[in-house]
This record gives C-alpha cells, sequence and structure tokens, in this order.
C-alpha cells in the first residue's frame, strides 16, 4: 500500500512482551525450587525444548517463516505456564506429550499464534489430567528437595510414595469429602506436613512469587488490573461467604488465593490475551467467571485444581462476553451532554 | 482563573522531535521560477479556472472561482504570466495528476488592490462570502473551507469557540512559530472569529510542550485586551490537537462523528487559519501563502513562508536534504501522505513537508498476526477496538466494521503505533472505508436508476388510467347528450336540431379540442402536464436524491483542524 502513515512506530515488539512475561514468573520458580526442589527446573527445559521443537515443526509445515514465529517467544510462556502447573516429578513423556500437544493441536491446529481461542497450557493440563488423573495428582512432600531421587521418578519407573502426596488442595478435597472422615477443615489444616500457615505448606510462598512478578506486569503494562483483580476478588468473595456459612466444611479466601494454581491463574493464565476477553468490562467478567468455576470445581469437582477447566469454559464464553460488553465510542457516551 | 480541563481516552506518546525546526525565525522562499497552483485545494467543489493560458496575473487575483458553496477560491501566489492550465501531478499520495494554473512569476510581486472588509457592517452570509472569495480554509491540514463553518448554529450563540494551536503531531512547528511570532493577528483573528459565532468564551489551547508559544499568546492576548479570550495550556498527549480531542480537553464535550460540533455549543478552528480570517477581513488579502514546517532528514530544519504553489523541492533545497533521503511526505509523521514526488507544490494542506530516509523511518519489521493484547484499543482516542476493526476489514466483512464504528476512526494512527504486532492498521481502516464508499457509490446510482425506472413505470401506468378515465368520462358524457337529444326528438320542436346534427356537432367539437391540445403541447418537456400527485412525487424523488448527496457529503468531510 501507498499510503502507510503512521511512518514511525514505538518499539514494541511481541518478543518483549513475551520475554518480560517469562521474567515476571522467575520469583515464583524462585520460590518452587526452594520449597520443591530443583526437579521443575528440568521440567521447564523439557517443555522448552519441546515447544520450540513443536514449534519449529509446524510452522514448517505450515509454511510460515520458522525463525520470526519461533523469536516471538509465545511458545515459552505456553511450555512455562505447563511445566509450571504439572506437577515437578510427572514422569518426562508426560511434560513431553503435554508440550507437543498443546503446541500442535491447541496452538497450531486452531490456526497459530492469536487464533487459538483456548489457552494451550489449559487445554494439555485438562487432557493429561484426564488421561493420567494418578500421575497428575503427586506431589513431592514440601522439603523433599533430593534432586537425584527426584530425578529417578522424573526418568525412572520408580514412584517412592513415601515423598508423594496429595496438593494441601486435593487433601483438603478427600479428607472432607469421603464419607467416613468427617473433619473439619481447621482440624485437617492444623495436622501439619501439607500445611503452612496460610495456604498449603511452601504454596503461600511461591504465591508470593507470582504475585510479586504479575504485578511487575500491570505496571510495565504488559496487563492491566481488570483480570488478576477481578479474578483474585471473586475467589475471596466466593470463599469467604462460603466459610461464613459453615467454616467446618469450608476453606476460607486466604487459603484459596495462597494455594494452588491461584496467583499463577490470576496473573498468568487468565490473563492470556489471545484466548481472553479483550474488552475493560469484558475481562472483569471473564476472570470472575473463572475465579467462581475454580472454586466450584475445587469444592465440589472431583479434580485437585479446577483452574485449567474454569479457563477453557470461560475461554468458550469470549466472544459472546465480548460482544456484550463493547465501551462505547467518543460521543456516543451515555450521561454525556446532549 | 485556572481553566478545568478534561481527558480524552488513550493517546500516545511520541517523541517529537520539534525542537530542530524552531530555533530559527520563519524564514522567506525565493521566488522559484515556476508555480503551480492546483485549483482543487479544498474540501468540496473543485474550482472554475479563471484564467487562461498568456493572461497576466497579480498577486492576489482570484485564478479558480468556488464551485457552489461547498468550495473556495484560488488565487495567484504573486504576479507573473499564466503559462498554462493543465494537469499536473497533485500533491496527493494517489500519484494522480489535477487541473492547475501553471505561473511564471515576473518578479516583481505586484499586488492587486486591497480593501478590507466591513465585516462588522455585512449581514452574516456577506461575511462568508468574504471569507469564501479570500480563500480562507482549515489550515491545519483538513482544508475543510472556513465559511461554512462560521456561524452561530441553531442556538443562535456558541458556548466555546476553541483556537487549536496544540500542534500534537511530531516534527510540525508551524503553528508554533506563527504563534511565537504573528501571535496579535492570531488573537485578533480569534476575536473577529468570535464576533461570528458569538461566542461567550474564546479558548486557544496549546500543548504545554511550547511554553514559549504560551508565554508570547498570553502576552498578546493582554495587549488585545479581549475578555471572552484565554490561553489554555493542554498537556501534551497525541492526538489533543484533533478537534475532537481538544473540544473533549477543553469544555468536557465529546462531538459524536457525522454531527455538527456546533450543535454541541462548540466550533473549532486553526491558529493559522484564525490568522487567515484576519488578513482576509482586516487586510483584504486572500490566502496566498501558509508557514511550512521543513523537517526530518535535512540539514536545517526550519519554518518557511511559502507561496501555495512553489514545488515542494524549491523548499526542501532551502534546507539541505541529506543524502540519503528516500521520501516526501505532506504532514506529519503520524498522519502524512507520502507524496509521489519531491517536485509537487506547496498547497493549502502542506502544513509540513516531512522529508525522510530509512534511517529516520526504519521500515516496520514484518507483520505478526494481531495477539488481542488490546494495546490498540488502550490507545485508541475514539475509543474503539482497532483489533475488531482490523479483523473485520481483513476479512471484508464491512457490515461488522460500520457496526463497530469504522468511521469513527479518524486515522490518527495511535493503534498502528502501539501495535507490538507492528500491523500497519490504519491501512486496514482506510482499504476498508473506500471500500464502502465504493460500494454506496455503486448501491445510490443502483438506487437512482432503480428509482427512475420504476417512476416512469409508474407514470406510464397512471397515464394509462388517466386516459381509459377520460375516454370512460367522454363516453358517458356522449351518451348523455345522446339521450337529451334523443329526448328532443320526441318533442321536436321547431328549429331544434335534429339528433344526427347533435352528434355531428359534438363530434366537430371533439376535433377542435384535439387540434388545440397539439397544438399547445408543441415540444413536451416530460415533466409538464403531470397531475399534481406525479409532480409531488417527482419533488419527494428529487429531495432525497439531494439528501443522499448531502449525506455522502457530510461523511467525507474530516473537519479536524
Ligand atoms: S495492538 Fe496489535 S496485536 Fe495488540 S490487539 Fe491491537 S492489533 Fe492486535
Ligand atoms: S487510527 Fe482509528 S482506530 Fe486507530 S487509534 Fe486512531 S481512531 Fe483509533
Amino acid at each position: 500500500m501507498l499510503n502507510n502513515s503512521p511512518f514511525f512506530r514505538q518499539p514494541a515488539s511481541v518478543r518483549s512482551v513475551m520475554l518480560r512475561t517469562l521474567a515476571a514468573l522467575l520469583p515464583g520458580i524462585a520460590g518452587y525450587v526452594w520449597f520443591f526442589g530443583p526437579a521443575v527446573l528440568v521440567q521447564l527445559a523439557l517443555a522448552s525444548a519441546t515447544a520450540l521443537a513443536a514449534e519449529a515443526l509446524m510452522l514448517r509445515v505450515r509454511g510460515r517463516p520458522v525463525w520470526l514465529f519461533l523469536s516471538d517467544g509465545s511458545v515459552l510462556v505456553t511450555a512455562w505456564l505447563i511445566a509450571l502447573t504439572f506437577p515437578p516429578i510427572v514422569p518426562w513423556w508426560l511434560i513431553v506429550a503435554a508440550t507437543a500437544f498443546a503446541v500442535v493441536v491447541a496452538k497450531h491446529l486452531y490456526g497459530g499464534l492469536g487464533q487459538n481461542p483456548f489457552n494451550p497450557a489449559m487445554v494439555a493440563f485438562c487432557v493429561m489430567i484426564v488421561a493420567y488423573p494418578q500421575l497428575m495428582s503427586q506431589w513431592p512432600a514440601v522439603g523433599f528437595t533430593d534432586f537425584a531421587a527426584q530425578m529417578q521418578m522424573v526418568f525412572g519407573e520408580r514412584r517412592i510414595d513415601a515423598v508423594v502426596m496429595a496438593t494441601p488442595l486435593d487433601f483438603l478435597r478427600t479428607q472432607l469429602h469421603t464419607e467416613e472422615a468427617r473433619e473439619t477443615v481447621s482440624a485437617i489444616l492444623g495436622a501439619g506436613a501439607t500445611f503452612g500457615n496460610i495456604g498449603g505448606k511452601g504454596w503461600e510462598w511461591i504465591a508470593g512469587g507470582y504475585l510479586l512478578g504479575g504485578l511487575w506486569l500491570v505496571q510495565q503494562r504488559i496487563i492491566t488490573w481488570h483480570i488478576p483483580a477481578a479474578f483474585l476478588a471473586t475467589l475471596v468473595v466466593v470463599s469467604g461467604l462460603a466459610q461464613f456459612a459453615d467454616a467446618s466444611r469450608y476453606a476460607g479466601p486466604l487459603f484459596h488465593t495462597l494455594t494452588g494454581g491461584a496467583m499463577l491463574g490470576a496473573f498468568f493464565i487468565a490473563t492470556d490475551p489471545v484466548s481472553g476477553a479483550t474488552t475493560p468490562r469484558g475481562k472483569l467478567i471473564f476472570a470472575a467467571g473463572i475465579a467462581l468455576l475454580t472454586w466450584v470445581i475445587r469444592t465440589f469437582g472431583a479434580y485437585p485444581d479446577g483452574i485449567a477447566f474454569a479457563t477453557l469454559l470461560m475461554n468458550i464464553c469470549v466472544p459472546l462476553i465480548d460482544m456484550w460488553t463493547q465501551p462505547p465510542v467518543f460521543g456516543h457516551k451515555k450521561g454525556g451532554p446532549p | 482563573m485556572l481553566q478545568k480541563l478534561f481527558r480524552f481516552h488513550g493517546g500516545v506518546k511520541p517523541a517529537y522531535h520539534k525542537e530542530p525546526s524552531i530555533r530559527e525565525p520563519i524564514g522567506a522562499v525565493p521566488m522559484p521560477g515556476e508555480l503551480v497552483i492546483p485549483l482543487h485545494q479544498s474540501i468540496g467543489g473543485p474550482p472554475h479556472p479563471l484564467v487562461k493560458a498568456g493572461e497576466r496575473v497579480l498577486k492576489g487575483q482570484p485564478i479558480g472561482a468556488p464551485d457552489g458553496n461547498v468550495s473556495s477560491s484560488v488565487h495567484a501566489s504573486t504576479s507573473g504570466r499564466v503559462k498554462a492550465v493543465e494537469m499536473r501531478l497533485a500533491p496527493h499520495s494517489s500519484g494522480l495528476a489535477a487541473l492547475s494554473v501553471v505561473l511564471e512569476p515576473d518578479g516583481l510581486d505586484e499586488w492587486i488592490e486591497r480593501r478590507p472588509v466591513p465585516w462588522r457592517d455585512l449581514p452574516s452570509s456577506g461575511v462568508r462570502d468574504a471569507l469564501r472569495d479570500a480563500g480562507v480554509v482549515g489550515l491545519g491540514g483538513a482544508v475543510f473551507p472556513s465559511h461554512l463553518k462560521v456561524n452561530p448554529g441553531k442556538d443562535g450563540k456558541l458556548d466555546t469557540l476553541v483556537i487549536n494551536g496544540a500542534e500534537c503531531e511530531p516534527f510540525i512547528t508551524c503553528d508554533d512559530a506563527q504563534m511565537r511570532e504573528r501571535g496579535e493577528r492570531i488573537v485578533r483573528g480569534a476575536a473577529i472569529l468570535g464576533d461570528l459565532t458569538r461566542a461567550e468564551r474564546i479558548l486557544i489551547g496549546i500543548e504545554d510542550n511550547k511554553p514559549e508559544a504560551v508565554a508570547a499568546m498570553e502576552r498578546y492576548a493582554a495587549a488585545v485586551g479581549d475578555p471572552r479570550i484565554r490561553i489554555v495550556a493542554v498537556p501534551t498527549r497525541y492526538p489533543a490537537g484533533g478537534a475532537k480531542q481538544l473540544i473533549r480537553v477543553l469544555t468536557g464535550i465529546e462531538v459524536p462523528h457525522g454531527q455538527r460540533s456546533t450543535d454541541y455549543g462548540v466550533q473549532c478552528f486553526n491558529t493559522g487559519t484564525s490568522l487567515a480570517v484576519f488578513e482576509a477581513l482586516e487586510l483584504g488579502q486572500p490566502l496566498i501563502s501558509r508557514i511550512v514546517t521543513v523537517a526530518g532528514n535535512v540539514a536545517r530544519p526550519r519554518n518557511y513562508e511559502v507561496p501555495f504553489g512553489t514545488p515542494m523541492r524549491h523548499v526542501i533545497d532551502l534546507c539541505g536534504a541529506l543524502p540519503d533521503t528516500d521520501r516526501v511526505i505532506m504532514g506529519g509523521p503520524m498522519m502524512g501522505y507520502l507524496m509521489p514526488a519531491d517536485t509537487v507544490p506547496v498547497v493549502k494542506a502542506t502544513n509540513c513537508i516531512l522529508v525522510g530516509s530509512a534511517r529516520l523511518f526504519p521500515p516496520p519489521p514484518p507483520e505478526m498476526p494481531c495477539i488481542r493484547c488490546g494495546e490498540c484499543a488502550k490507545a485508541c482516542p475514539a475509543d474503539l477496538q482497532p483489533f475488531e476493526l482490523y479483523w473485520f476489514a481483513k476479512a471484508k466483512i464491512f457490515g461488522k466494521a460500520q457496526e463497530y464504528k469504522l468511521f469513527d476512526c479518524i486515522e490518527c494512527g495511535c493503534c498502528a503505533y502501539v501495535c507490538p504486532s507492528r500491523i500497519p492498521l490504519v491501512d486496514y481502516y482506510r482499504f476498508a472505508k473506500s471500500e464502502i464508499w465504493a460500494r454506496e457509490r455503486e448501491k445510490s446510482a443502483a438506487d437512482e436508476a432503480r428509482e427512475r425506472y420504476e417512476f416512469r413505470l409508474h407514470r406510464e401506468e397512471r397515464e394509462k388510467q388517466e386516459k381509459a378515465a377520460k375516454l370512460a368520462a367522454k363516453a358517458a358524457a356522449t351518451r348523455e347528450k345522446l339521450a337529451a337529444a334523443k329526448e328532443g326528438d320526441a318533442a321536436p320542436a321547431p328549429g331544434a336540431p335534429s339528433a344526427e346534427e347533435a352528434k355531428k356537432a359534438l363530434i366537430a367539437a371533439a376535433l377542435e379540442k384535439a387540434k388545440a391540445q397539439k397544438a399547445a403541447v408543441g415540444t413536451p418537456a416530460n415533466t409538464d402536464h403531470l397531475t399534481p400527485d406525479q409532480q409531488a412525487q417527482v419533488a419527494e424523488i428529487e429531495a432525497r436524491r439531494a439528501h443522499l448527496k448531502e449525506v455522502a457529503q457530510s461523511v467525507r468531510p474530516k473537519d479536524d483542524e
């Protein structure tokens, strides 16, 4: 086209957006390594390598410029989210398969960068938790940071049952909902090993790391406040109401926000721009929906954490949400002058 | 008293690059060997040439007459001989030629007789005519004929007259320079515009990155001492100089797209326009030159007063284009247009000659897919969702694009400026708009043809029916008369005409009538002897057509001077 103003642009790029997102994950990862050992770093590396390879392959197959798209970094964000939401001691092939599935099916078969209606990392998570529910709910005990033993689980056949346990969420759920165990939340939470001062032991620190990185993303204007705020506020309100109604059966807001993938979900998963709502009001609705569904699935569902399913369910609603929440255009605002 | 300011949504803060061109005062341009003055320099109808090759013209002599009221005069920028009236390459990115008056200056620069316009004593229509005949148009770049905007609107008065000295585009400093050096005329022009629009207050808005201009204008305003006038520094944020955005910032009013701002009690003129109004009315000088910023890839950026018709290259040469120069842009980097050659003339819309190079404006890295990050929506001053518009434009779903208010887009370029995927978003909008215009033109042409056809069918049908009715009536009358004659027969009075004779008389009368009709018809115009009903229909169709035309025209002008 001849007529191509503007003639200069802000030096922004998809790559810089993605790289800064990865950087924002680092504090959370640091906490993760501290409490659960360095296995997660191996998983991150596995996922990254698989993602890059799968992306390169798909770009070649689809006839796209490989280096240009590979270097945008978006596929690394998907890979890291997979590695961080999966238990760090899952066998290596599970991470590889999950990542490959996310990139090949959930991203490229839907049209590649910018086209996928579902968050690829969450698609992978849901598929794997349905296919391998056992492996997907085994977490190392906090403090079990013996790298060699972890690697045996990742690359060997041996599962060392003594050091494997359910996540705090999972534990709480099974304890509360199995017929015979009629314990109260406070009793379970007070029971020790799995639980820390507020959330799950160690989890609250990891959550704190994600919170820190997430706030930095907001400050960097890579994400807006709408999604994290609406997500966390909804989770707090819903779990608070439930706790108020029956404190012996429902865990409170602090537990819910600081355990499992809540912080990761609020700042890094629900904020995926491609598959999320885009209008300011739409973002609020979208994030509130994810939080509500997450709480419902956590509390009444059969899976250890609900964020992945909740995200996919809300992804389906995005076109409708966006359509209904189009902000008024300049001069067409209600309540303005004539 | 502090002026309360409002915010507009979005906007960006590009690097301004204004300082280099504002160091020197406004310079004069030596007369070039040839001026090429395009006749069509404003929104509206192209003016008709008033001169022929070989004629001598004086400086300020009209050479193009306005085509109707939505048009504006064009004048000779200096005295000299008309070499030709012919098609010449126009300063437009299309690369098309336009009818131009080619003038060979005689070096005498001899003015026509200049007489101030007694505008205080003239009816408002007289003042408007004077402005039109002086060729005054919006000098912010939109070149909308000013005389069409000089009215108080339907309330008979205006709350606020906004004088736009914001000048938000990077590189451009022509308004800044003018405000510093010729601010008194701007202020006096603003007062005149305030009188003409019966404005209660006049706010001159200037971006706060031009403190010298603000200080100078405050001095001039104090000297003129018009209590209505206030100088207001507004926060620097592109596009604060968009008419709608500046009105919003100064008054809080948002004028919707396609509506007259006077209906909202506001009107907006550029500072350069204000100066042109002063010179046209108080000095009797038509608009024959303007201040142009030459900036970008030149050794000595500066503002010049340039007579219209001067080749851009002539001005660029004064500033020393750097060797790697590869393009010339008219306007700023955000909304400017690429020129087909550096030889095209400076016209009323030329606020800036931006000399470019690949170093200064590197070609954008390859376009990536939209990641729906929403950066563009955050930056859009029209509160649009640019990525949705982009999607609809790309998929050619134009109906949806219009639903998402494509035509509210002011093409400011903020969205493309911030897009991390480097999508040339504005190009997509321009494409979609031109496609929609083309389709609407086709459709209205088809509608017109269909209407004409339907009307003809309708008329033929009517005529047939009327003929039938007339014949029936005549037959009935004949029968009655025959019956009457028969009655007469029954009791024949002596000397009374027989039935035979009565019949003959009737026939003769009918023949007479037919003859008379034939004579009366002569050369019939096809709208003559229509029934009033049909005439009303014709009028209605004409009115609708005129309305359509008006609508079509009203979508075009961007009054964002
Ligand atoms: S800024 Fe670019 S990538 Fe982001 S939503 Fe807008 S068009 Fe898409
Ligand atoms: S060019 Fe149009 S869509 Fe883009 S920011 Fe400006 S007004 Fe909004």
